[in-house]
């Protein structure tokens, strides 16, 4: 059965709600101010103006797909319930005693994030699990109950249980988990087994804990939307996209409400994996970049990147170890402070130095005009002639350049003994630098090579900037696609109903146990098809089978993907082989004599991915009639060149633009270097490529 | 500034990337837990003189000058005429390298065209190098394990197979030791070939022109700084535990223009067993906690760290000498900036952190089966290793930290890895109330830990704990942290130190100290005490003798946790 026609999808962002409608594979797409306290006013607000462009009602959407950082804001803005957990005797303080390092070694003043939940909110319990998942000691329902009564006096809307080797053993979780349901029926629960059954306490502990923290929240939250909509004239079901790039009902949302944070993000990646579809690239870098952050992500074979474990609120300049570990299974993504907004200083070390401060929308860059005094990014693009001042966002915004001259020289310029253009200069270079080296780390993290990669572009400061990072990190080809900035609304419509569930049991190989991981992972599998199908009650359902494998005595697990014939006659030898194969491609060469083993094992169930149509791809044999000139700074020969200036209306199926040459439309401006051409493709994609050599 | 100097910022961006990237390819690849779990580890990029350019921050103060020193060392043993494209340097010499046997330091020349273009090194804290095993129980380094001088590991691209078999025949882990140290040459290669990208991108020769720029630049800078502190000499003293008798840290530090002295004469001579540190580990220390107050921002190299000069005179504790024992050298080595504090804080008042847990709570359980009775058929022999942290030091405008390493800077590991890796069960690992020293700001929380084994295991543990006998000191009036206190779950005594025999069905009760606090408690916001007692960081009789909260006010705020009201 095809897909529904119209569909509708919704992003809420933190400073905007985009909402796309799609009606028969035609977007139309609106942005409204996100409304705080109501977010389901922005959506309502949205559908209605899409509706009114595709000239449909609301009545007629077959499907809505939203995303929301509702979650990622409740969490970082510490807005969530009034929450208590239960955990082990003698363990009341993992939440609060993280990993007992210091993220920043050289800050003496240096303050580790507060936990959710402060100390009295914490409650213990005897009984003890042990590390084969056999009870130790047992559990006193006694006791519990005397717990749960503290924790009704007290008051409290949600509770989180968290029990040391729950995820071996989930029966002391599930007493407890009973008996709040039978003493507190109104008040939400969560338990570690079933929110997040992965090995290392403090991680898992602390996923629960603030699923619990939002639950209230998002639950009264999905609750109104669906009344609105309806009341609204809405027939259809309501799907959330989740971090890991696929979508869940609203009841699993509401259930599991920490796999919606960061839905956003996972949708430009979904986006950008859906473009890299239409180009057959398997090999793609998506870069997304927007006023405060820019984000990362590697696309193989058409799919995003995912990983266990991700790190959210963090509080230190974006430092790793600043935020709480949630253990979901999540699209991987690095997020550095680097956007159009990103401030510029200089320091002790004469170093100039880019975000992760940002001058934000107020008052923004210094070129808006609005009192800013420091230079922004977007203040250096100005200078260095990559924004048309009288054309900034199709004219609403006038630039001022002698405000950005102004910051410029004073911030960097003066210090560093460097003119406003050299000082311009400086701070474009860091700031793609600084997005250049967190690609790179990405990349070697995960046994890369950039030059062989494709990039995708998208975000509102991405297209200023694409160009050059492509330059540094020897990326041939860029693409940049139409309707950048909803990205991840469109990207919401091409993601899968998916659900992956995660466990983590311990063998070696050499006690590999055939039947035994049978029956886990088509535990896994039913479990995670279920959740699928309860989205969707026919289309065939593909699994993906996934293990994590080291050798006996490293602490870093690598993914090693499995087919369905693979996991379901399950062969130590082929195993092995599987890792020795991945392992020598990320590290270079496989250690002899170590006993290998197996730590967690994980099955996505998905939908098939709607078939892509292959772009028609053109070699743009018609060059494109520029409407004028600018002089803009080429990075690469650190000089102005004078560059053409076309339109992106101009620029139509088969056109070629030859670099230097800056691509004017409202949204933004794509800039494409001396070194490169542009081509625009059959799909609205501008196609950035290294200029023929001279023959 | 030419144009070029902008192409000289990004490069020094583009090396600390690349040490950086050194770092975590060790991190990922490494077997020993106290690499890839704590992050005892280091890396870093050297020109051709053996001068640091950039070193990862990954990992912990312990290699910062060690490192720095070290290559110096390695063209000078290999000789520079004996250096060649695909040869792999180790050591783990103590006093060429990092301070224990322990630490395995690699060192790869770096060739672009046929040019030596200059050095990576990169060390790491392995479990095991033979001999009696991690511990202060040796009388002299020869107990402690496999030496190995100075050498080539792999020569033009060719692997030692002698040394190979040496090193497999004469450490307890053969495996593990080797996986690690094919790791280490594993993670000098990703940074050389990282290093030779960015000189085909910048089409550089030789990194003359941006050492250059790094290494005056951070000069200038640290320099800048030390020149801004009143210039002047105080002394700092401290005492530890030690093993069987106390050790005093003495140092007199003094600010001189463009350099400041650390000189450690008055400090204890060598201590019988392993504690003892050779110089260039208290040298990495005493820098750190100078460079952390003063100039934290400006990165780690050979410019920014030669202006901290540290002397000590010869066979003192902070200065051993070969063949003194030295395996648990960060005992001493982690005191070293509070006695360091102690001095600076007489120079510049209301900058440094009171007294701190100092040294990391680690200890090591041995576990095997019973041999009191019949042990079952499924209890084995297990090796298991745990890294724990005390409270911090109050600092002037900031509590101290709980549960959490300064100086060092490891990690823990989770309890339920712990579990996986032997028949121990930790039965509690949580803060420890009233251990934090009252003050105006007061002392980071200590923590409680309880370790016993599964049914039918006996067990040693290698306790490598001080401060029993002398807690941290507060600054300004701030009260002592709580000592550190270790006994059998029947009161059985037991030592701070050494290796100790826990029966079956026995479990070993620690508390670990608290950081002091700083200044009048007295004058400690009424809000933050009535916090503290909310969230059990201190009880009621130590909110009421401490801080003078009335009787009302410890009512009002029991009664608000009650009711769930309390923030």
């Amino acid at each position: 059965m095809a897909k529904p026609t119209l569909r509708l999808g919704v992003d809420i962002g933190g400073t905007f709600t985009d909402v796309v409608l799609e009606k028969d594979g035609v977007p139309f797409s609106t942005k409204v101010l996100t409304t705080y306290v109501a977010p389901e006013n922005a959506i309502i607000d949205g559908m209605h103006q899409v509706c009114a462009k595709a000239g449909v009602a609301p009545a007629d959407i077959d499907q809505i797909i939203h995303g929301t950082t509702l979650a990622t804001n409740a969490l970082i803005e510490r807005r969530g319930a009034k929450t208590a957990l239960i955990t082990t005797q003698g363990f009341r303080d993992v939440i609060e005693m993280r990993t007992e390092s210091r993220f920043e070694q050289y800050d003496l003043n240096l303050n580790l994030p507060d936990p959710l939940l402060p100390r009295q909110m914490r409650f213990t319990v005897a009984g003890r699990v042990d590390a084969k998942g056999q009870i130790l000691v047992d559990i006193d329902r006694a006791e519990v109950e005397a717990i749960v009564d503290q924790i009704a006096q007290a008051g409290f809307e949600s509770v989180a249980v968290g029990l040391i080797h729950s995820y071996l053993n989930p029966a002391h979780e599930e007493l407890v988990r009973d008996v709040l349901a039978e003493k507190l029926p109104h008040v939400a629960v969560s338990i570690s087994s079933e929110v997040s059954p992965q090995m290392r306490e403090y991680e898992r502990f602390n996923t629960v804990v603030a699923n619990a923290y939002i639950k209230p929240l998002m639950a009264s939250y999905l609750g109104r939307l669906e009344d609105r909509l309806q009341a609204e004239g809405v027939a259809c079901r309501i799907f959330l996209m989740h971090s890991g790039g696929g979508i869940i009902s609203i009841q699993n949302a509401a259930d599991f409400p920490v796999r919606l944070v960061e839905s956003g993000p996972a949708g430009g990646a979904v986006f950008a994996a859906h473009i890299a579809a239409r180009y057959g690239l398997d090999k793609v870098l998506s870069f997304d970049m927007g006023g405060t952050t820019a984000k990362i992500c590697l696309i193989k074979n058409q799919t995003p990147k995912t990983s266990r474990v991700f790190e959210v609120a963090r509080t230190y300049r974006f430092k790793k170890g600043s935020g709480m570990p949630i253990s979901i299974p999540v699209i991987d993504m690095v997020e550095i402070g680097a956007g159009g907004g990103s401030l510029a200083h200089v320091d002790a070390l004469r170093q100039i130095r880019v975000g992760p401060e940002s001058a934000g929308s107020e008052p923004g860059p210094a070129c808006y005009g609005r009192g800013g005094d420091r230079p922004a990014v977007t203040d250096a693009d100005l200078i260095l002639g990559k924004l048309d001042p009288d054309n900034f966002a199709g004219g609403s915004i006038q630039l001022h350049a002698d405000a950005a001259k102004s910051a410029l020289t004073t911030q960097v310029g003066d210090t560093l003994d460097m003119d406003a253009i050299e000082a311009a200069f400086g701070v474009a270079e860091v700031v793609d630098e600084n997005m250049a080296n967190a690609a790179r780390v990405h990349a070697v993290e995960n046994g890369e090579d950039l030059s062989e990669y494709t990039m995708i572009a998208f975000g509102g400061a991405a297209p200023l900037h694409a160009g050059r990072l492509a330059e540094k990190l020897g990326v041939d080809r860029c693409l940049v696609p139409p309707g950048a900035g909803v990205g991840s609304a469109i990207g919401f419509l091409r993601a899968p109903f998916s659900f992956e569930a995660n466990r983590s049991v311990y063998m070696k190989l050499s006690d590999f146990d055939p039947a035994r991981i049978k029956s886990l992972l088509t535990d896994l599998q039913a479990e995670a098809t279920g959740f699928v199908r309860t989205c969707d009650d026919h289309s065939p359902i593909l699994s993906e089978f996934k293990v994590y494998m080291r050798y006996t005595g490293q602490g870093w697990e690598i993914p090693i993907t499995l087919t369905e014939e693979q996991a379901m006659a399950p062969d130590a030898a082929t195993f092995e082989a599987r890792f020795i194969e991945d392992y020598t491609r990320l590290f270079g060469r496989p250690v002899d004599g170590m006993d290998i083993e197996i730590t967690v094992w994980s099955v996505n169930a998905t939908t098939p991915p709607d078939p892509v149509a292959r772009t028609d791809e053109t070699t743009g044999p018609d060059m494109a009639t520029p409407s004028g000139t600018r002089p803009i700074f080429d990075a690469a020969s650190a000089a102005f060149t004078d560059a053409k200036v076309v339109n992106r209306a101009d620029m139509t199926t088969g056109a070629r633009a030859a670099g230097p040459v800056a691509i004017v439309e409202d949204e933004t401006t794509i800039i494409v270097p001396a070194s490169r051409d542009a081509i625009c493709q059959p799909d609205g994609c501008i196609d950035i490529i290294p200029k023929r050599a001279a023959r | 500034m030419t144009q070029s100097n902008v192409a000289y910022q990004v490069m020094w961006n583009r090396l600390i990337s690349v040490v950086e990237e050194q770092a975590q390819a060790l991190v990922r690849t490494a077997f020993s837990t106290s690499v890839r779990e704590a992050g005892d580890l280091s890396a870093g990029v050297y020109d051709v003189k053996g001068q640091m350019l950039a070193q990862a921050v990954t990992g912990t103060p312990g290699h910062v000058n060690a490192m720095a020193d070290a290559v110096a060392h390695f063209i000078r043993r290999i000789g520079p005429d004996n250096i060649h494209d695909g040869d792999v340097y180790i050591t783990n010499d103590p006093w060429e390298g990092t301070g224990h046997l322990h630490d395995i330091t690699m060192v790869t020349p770096s060739f672009h065209g046929a040019a030596l273009v200059g050095f990576f090194a990169c060390t790491a804290h392995i479990v095991d190098i033979g001999g009696r095993g991690f511990g202060a129980d040796a009388h002299s380094v020869y107990e402690e394990g496999l030496y190995i001088p100075i050498m080539k590991f792999a020569d033009r691209g060719t692997v030692d197979e002698t040394l190979t078999r040496i090193i497999r025949g004469n450490v307890r882990e053969p495996d593990q030791l080797i996986g690690d140290i094919y790791a280490l040459a594993t993670c000098n290669e990703i940074g050389h070939r990282r290093l030779v990208d960015m000189m085909e991108e910048f089409a550089l020769s030789d990194l003359d022109g941006i050492a250059d720029f790094i290494l005056t630049n951070s000069r200038r800078a640290t320099i800048e700084r030390i020149a801004a502190l009143p210039q002047t000499a105080a002394t700092g003293e401290m005492t530890m535990d030690g093993f069987d008798r106390p050790i005093t840290l003495k140092v007199r530090v003094s600010v001189e223009g463009d350099r400041i002295v650390s000189d450690f004469t008055g400090s204890s001579g060598l201590d019988k067993k392993g504690i003892n540190c050779p110089l260039v580990y208290a040298k990495a220390y005493a820098c750190y906690a100078l460079k952390v107050a003063i100039a934290p921002e400006i990165p780690n190299n050979a410019a920014s760290l030669a202006p901290f000069e540290v002397t000590a005179p010869e066979n003192t504790i902070v200065n051993a000498l070969h063949p003194a024992p030295v395996a648990l050298r960060h005992i001493v080595g982690h005191f070293v900036p509070d006695a360091v504090f102690n001095a600076f804080d007489k120079i510049v008042p209301g900058l440094v952190p009171a007294e701190g847990a100092g040294c990391l709570c680690n200890f090591q359980v041995s576990l095997r089966p019973r041999t009191d009775a019949p042990a079952p058929s499924h209890a084995r022999r297990a090796e298991v290793l745990t890294f724990n942290s005390g409270g911090s030091g109050a600092r002037p405008g900031h509590d101290g930290l709980n549960a959490t390493a300064f100086p060092s800077g490891v990690m823990t590991m989770p309890i339920e890895a712990t579990e996986h890796a032997g028949p121990v069960i930790i039965w509690r690992k949580e803060l420890r109330p009233d251990s934090g020293g009252a003050g105006k700001t007061r002392g980071g929380l200590g923590q409680y830990m309880e370790v016993g084994a599964q049914e039918g295991h006996e067990f040693d543990i290698q306790a490598m704990f001080d401060r029993v006998d002398h807690p941290a000191r507060g600054r300004r009036g701030g009260q002592p942290g709580a000592p550190t206190t270790i006994a059998q779950d029947d009161g059985t005594p037991m030592r701070g130190k050494g290796k100790q025999f826990v029966a079956h069905g026995r479990r070993v009760l620690m508390a670990f100290p608290g950081g002091a606090g700083y200044g009048d408690p007295a004058e400690r916001p009424k809000a933050l005490v009535k916090r503290d007692l909310a969230r059990g960081y201190i009880t009621a009789d130590a909110a009421a003798r401490d801080y003078n909260l009335t009787p009302e006010d410890i009512a009002a705020v029991l009664d608000a946790v009650e009711k769930g009201t309390a923030p």
